[in-house]
């Protein structure tokens, strides 16, 4: 089916190349039954959009659905300058291509919470001069001029009210030349921007008919399983498969340099073979890795000075100074993504081509792995992008690990074959969120102000070694200091300084990056200094954001929508945090209990954006509650530990995520805009662990500044009062 | 070969009988709706009715499912108040794990028609979801439970 749907597409290019200058490449339906025919699409104006004669809308998504909404964000866009109807439109996933890369990366990705911001203008050229092209078309007809023309959900209409649908005029447009640059419409006149309107993806997700990677069939599709190595640079010695061999179903066991592959034909014989797997490791210098280890390495480099990442004035002197001086250590582990479906990754190999379903956020890199392991040009690869079951940066990788590993059995066994990662498998393959520990102090002067501000970092670089470490500047790579070295808050004296050690340990983006161990040493200890000045910790975030007026208004907006400063009920304790990032401007406030055994309950949250132009008011509101939630499990439950090269988490009952019985009351407020857009995804995650923590002190007097703050944590915080 | 009755359909099944009933599913009837979260009865997303009991695939052998009613996330009715309220509610994101809290919520609307706050803690606490939609899958069980009765099973 797919084969033919392919086969005509191509045909029909031959025929009709570049009607309208516009494209007609495979793409992707990860909704069953949506296949377009192509003797319906007279009107493709360019890579994102086609028009039937029936008056059908297709907008082409080159940007992986992982949840946050691109899907129907994007289509909003560009339908809202073509002036379609909104019912009509149909949403298909882009191939790897060209045309679809990122406006900045040059490559395809879906991450940085960019997608809003980065495809805005594109986007809505795209439907603005297709409308432009109908306009056209309709007012050559009728022999007016077109300025005289209007449009409205999907026709062009005359001035004496006659009317003609963009079907009608879809073969006629398709034969006019694509103006370079229309204008785009008055933002008063937006019909679909700022509403709040339905997922497009909801109906497929609620019925079990969004296809996601995991769910693929192909004809002959076998499934492997891969044993890997136990310890992190652990190479494989050798291995006996005799037991595994004589389970049902078993076809093959191979060695591949991802480790070993059990292949069968269903997951159960896959797995249960493995289990029989007898294999030798050479498990290296990895076998010594603890995280006991890691913390007193972090430590003792914490105490000495790093690289500069940020200078202002000069923070030694200020700190002799000062009449008042704190100082403190922070730390955060890793984390895993632990998105809701393990990775996964579909190969069909031949001699002369490749096709791939996954769910990437970085098809392009993907594409060129995956072409490097088969031997292939990267043309003849083909990767398909499936509906993503959560990515958060897992699925982002410079090294494309889910996809080479599954080319890789795919060439051994020369058959189409899914390869399925176990909850386990996914849990211990490395890529974490890097763990952190930070040494920082702070000087205040005689009128309590904030005169110092000295932050040492200590941790693994994401970009080091990957395809993006030319991002790395004078040995600092940015990511491992957003959130610090470009704090919002005028300290006058700062220095940010980082130390950044090799470990074997891979270590990747984990939804909001380095602002997830930044915005909780700053906000926590810029809490303390508040205590320790006698301050409130509302008005010296005012008075260190006096010349910042978006954050200071998202500061503002926060306390006075969660009643800062009003009496709470007995045995609530609440607590800020202030975060730029990605654009985006956040302030949260938490309000927690404490129970007797130590357990940390956050009640409500209110939380407060400023992100520029709004698309979609309730993805944002969902994306705010998604990222405390995500930051919640984080704050309250998440560590990846290593003890001798082991991970020694692996399945929800040792790396518990939040559930629905810890889930606060979450209530957004988002701050009216016109400034250009930020982004959603990723912003909400970074203030509610500091949130937590400090509402946690200001009810018990307990200051923890290790992550997660566990039961056991805040009782031994408690006793030293 | 033993037989399973899915969504009201009978199936002949030839896999081992110690075959956890989420592959069967899954792999020999392409009923792919039931998602594969952890294997080991911890998250959910494998939820399916069992005799109209929320039950967790992942660890249910198939020879436990003979004889019994399956509903799938495919064989619930569109138009099933659940259903309806999970997308008027805007609950899914990534929707991984929504066939599994659909599932677990309409088991429990079939045996408690108005819960109580704790009773939703209790049916819904088990079914994770990495995306944090709890608070609108809340306000769904919330509203489906106040939706007029009938006209699905
Ligand atoms: S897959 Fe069955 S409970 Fe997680
Ligand atoms: S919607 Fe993504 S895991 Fe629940």
């Amino acid at each position: 089916m797919n084969a033919i749907v392919k086969l005509s597409r191509r045909d029909f290019l031959k025929q009709s190349t570049l009607v309208g200058g516009g494209l007609l490449l495979a793409c992707y339906l990860p909704f069953p039954g949506a296949v377009a025919a192509d003797t319906a699409v007279p009107f493709a104006p360019n890579a994102f959009l086609r028009i039937g004669s029936d008056g059908s809308v297709t907008i082409i998504c080159h940007k992986s659905e992982m949840g946050q909404g691109v899907y129907t964000a994007l289509p909003t866009i560009v339908a809202e300058e073509l002036d379609c109807a909104w019912e009509k439109v149909k949403i298909e996933q882009s191939p790897v291509a060209p045309e679809y890369a990122h406006t900045m990366f040059g490559s395809m990705v879906t991450g940085g919470s960019t997608s809003v911001r980065s495809e805005w203008q594109r986007l809505a050229q795209a439907g603005a001069t297709a409308r432009a092209m109908l306009v056209a078309a309709a007012a050559a007809g009728w022999k007016i001029d077109p300025a005289a023309c209007r449009t409205e959900n999907g026709a062009v209409y005359h001035p004496d009210g006659r009317r003609l649908s963009y079907g009608q005029l879809a073969t006629k447009a398709a034969k006019l030349a694509v103006p370079p640059q229309v204008a785009l419409k008055d933002p008063a006149r937006y019909r679909l921007i700022g509403r709040p309107l339905a997922r497009l993806d909801s109906p497929a997700k609620i019925n079990g008919q969004a296809r996601f990677g995991l769910d693929v069939q192909r004809p002959g599709l076998l499934v492997a399983v891969i044993a890997r190595p136990p310890v992190f640079g652990a190479t494989l010695r050798g291995f006996n498969a005799d037991k595994a061999n004589s389970v049902p179903g078993v076809r093959a066991v191979v060695a591949v340099p991802a480790g070993v592959a059990v292949v069968a034909d269903g997951f159960w014989p896959a797995r249960q073979a493995r289990a029989l797997l007898e294999i030798a490791w050479d498990e290296g210098a990895g076998a010594a890795l603890a995280s006991a280890g890691l913390r007193q390495q972090f430590a003792t480099l914490a105490a000495t000075p790093g690289l500069v990442a940020h200078r202002a004035g000069d923070v030694t002197a200020a700190l002799e100074r000062a009449t008042v001086r704190l100082e403190a250590e922070y730390e955060v582990p890793y984390l895993a993504h632990a998105t809701m479906e393990p990775l996964n990754c579909t190969v069909d190999l031949k001699a002369d081509g490749c096709d791939i379903w996954t769910g990437s956020q970085m098809q392009t890199v993907d594409r060129d792995a995956a072409a490097r392991v088969a031997g292939l040009q990267p043309e003849q690869v083909r990767l398909h992008t499936t509906f993503l079951g959560g990515g958060f940066g897992r699925r982002a990788n410079p090294a494309s690990d889910f996809v080479v590993e599954a080319v890789q059995v795919a060439k051994a066994i020369k058959q189409p074959v899914k390869v399925i990662r176990t909850r386990e498998d996914d849990m211990r393959a490395g890529y974490y969120r890097p763990c952190w520990y930070d040494r920082i102090s702070a000087g205040l002067d005689a009128d309590k102000q904030v005169s110092a501000w000295r932050h040492t970092i200590v941790g693994q670089s994401i970009m080091a070694g990957t395809a993006f470490a030319g991002m790395i500047k004078d040995g600092i790579d940015e990511t491992s200091v957003e959130g610090a070295a470009d704090t919002p808050y005028a300290f006058p004296n700062l220095l940010v300084d980082l130390h950044t050690p090799q470990l074997p340990v891979t270590v990747l983006w984990w939804r909001s990056v380095g602002h997830s161990h930044t915005a909780f040493v700053v906000e926590s200890f810029l809490d303390e200094v508040a205590h320790a000045a006698g301050t409130d910790p509302v008005t010296l975030r005012r008075t260190l954001l006096a010349q910042q007026p978006r954050p200071r208004g998202v500061l503002e907006l926060a306390a006075s929508k969660a009643g800062w400063g009003t009496p709470l009920a007995a045995g609530r304790g609440r607590g800020i945090a202030v975060h730029a990032s990605f654009g985006s401007y956040l302030a949260q406030v938490a309000e927690v209990s404490l129970e007797k055994n130590g357990r940390v309950r956050v009640h409500r949250v209110v939380c407060a954006i400023d992100c520029g132009r709004v698309v979609n008011p309730d993805t944002i509101a969902a994306q705010m509650e998604s990222g405390i939630a995500f930051g919640l499990s984080a704050a309250l439950h998440g560590a990846i530990t290593l003890k001798a090269g082991r991970v020694e988490q692996g399945n929800f009952d040792d790396y518990p995520l939040l559930r629905l019985d810890e889930m606060p009351q979450v209530e957004v407020h988002i701050v009216p805009s016109s400034e250009a857009p930020g982004g959603v995804g990723e912003p909400g995650v970074p203030p509610i662990a500091p949130a937590v923590a400090n509402a946690l002190f200001a009810l018990s007097g307990a200051r923890v500044r290790s992550l997660p703050l566990t039961p056991e944590k805040v009782l031994a915080a408690l006793a030293k009062g | 070969m033993i037989t399973l009755t899915v969504n009201g359909k009978k199936y002949q099944v030839a896999a081992p009988p110690d075959t956890p009933l989420l592959w069967v599913l899954r792999e020999e009837l392409k009923l792919t709706g039931t998602k594969f979260g952890c294997g080991e009865g911890l998250c959910g997303a494998c939820t399916v009715h069992l005799d109209g009991v929320a039950t967790r695939s992942c660890i249910t052998p198939l020879a436990e499912a003979a004889g019994k009613k399956v509903v799938t996330i495919e064989g619930l009715a569109v138009s099933h108040p659940v259903k309806q309220a999970w997308l008027t509610e805007e609950v899914s994101q990534c929707g991984y794990c929504q066939p599994g809290q659909i599932m677990s919520a309409a088991a429990l609307l079939k045996s408690k028609p108005k819960p109580s706050e704790a009773e939703i803690d209790g049916a819904m606490s088990g079914n994770l979801c990495r995306c944090g939609t709890y608070q609108r899958v809340r306000k769904a069980v919330h509203r489906a439970a106040a939706a007029p009765k009938g006209g699905s099973k």
